[in-house]
């Protein structure tokens, strides 16, 4: 239909409506699932926020995380950060963050030398299958990730 | 759902300087404000935004909370004791809502 020159182009009263419904249709189904997920690109923008230009290195994080969850509203993650925990050298903060999820911020978790050591377990919500990222920011401003795939069993998604 | 008192679980003993576990989890809906109820009203927005824990006021761990944290939120995290002391812990929700422990710890008590 695109390639037919306009002045040939004459629509029926029927043809219209079709068309008007179509984009109607379409419109809401793209805006109905309000708040709309996110995407492996919304990640990376936060990355970039966070590290603010620094390089993102791989390593020294690690996850454990179900490769497949019977929940999605309830699955347990935990994250260890290889450190010495002390004033010159410490983890400073640990982001989760989730490629599929509503929003991707999952959750923030700031530390001390106080800390001890990073060895963290919570209960995040895995909206549908993806990759879970968690990146760790050190005292002296560099930047660790790992990533880890979950995949969500059928209709165990967690909303959210 | 009224949140009942947070439960706080830790060693009962310790020695200075050694890096104890502490688990913590308290009882809320954490409504993203995105749901809709059966009438389909949205159930407004209702979630734990932040989390502290303190040993003498020292920060042990902070924590933000988005969207993506579980309702009931558990978290089980380490502290470094190096005396006797108090760990306070707090969590705050929406609407200006707070939750606060204390739990006094002692280094070699009960060993």
């Amino acid at each position: 239909m695109l390639a037919t020159p306009i002045k040939e182009l004459h629509l029926s009263r029927r043809e219209v409506l079709q068309a008007g419904g179509a984009a109607v249709v379409t419109a809401l189904l793209m805006g109905l699932p309000l708040p709309v997920q996110a995407s492996p690109k919304d990640v990376k923008q936060r990355l970039d926020e966070l590290t603010k230009g620094a390089e993102l290195q791989e390593g020294r994080v690690a996850i454990e995380l179900p490769a497949l969850t019977q929940d999605g509203k309830r699955t347990r993650i935990r994250v260890t950060v290889e450190s010495p925990m002390t004033d010159e050298d410490h983890v400073k903060a640990v982001h989760i963050l989730a490629e599929r999820n509503t929003v991707p911020k999952v959750g923030s978790y700031f530390f001390s030398p106080m800390s001890g050591k990073v060895d963290i377990t919570t209960r995040m919500r895995v909206a549908k299958s993806q990759t879970i990222v968690v990146a760790a920011e050190m005292s002296d401003g560099s930047f660790y990730y790992t990533k880890a795939r979950c995949r969500v069993a059928r209709g165990a998604g967690g909303c959210g | 759902m009224k949140p009942k008192a947070p439960r706080i679980r830790m060693p009962k003993a310790a020695k200075p300087g050694e890096i104890i576990p502490i688990k913590t989890k308290i009882r809320h809906p954490m409504e993203t404000g995105w749901r809709k109820d059966g009438n389909g009203k949205t159930v407004p927005r209702n979630r734990i935004t932040r989390f502290v824990c303190r040993f003498n006021g020292a920060l042990i761990v902070a924590a933000d909370y988005d969207a993506g944290i579980a309702a009931d939120p558990y978290l089980l995290f380490h502290a470094k004791v190096t005396g006797d002391g108090v760990f306070t812990f707090r969590w705050e929700a929406d609407g200006n809502e707070t939750y606060t422990a204390e739990v006094p710890f002692q280094v070699g008590a009960g060993a």
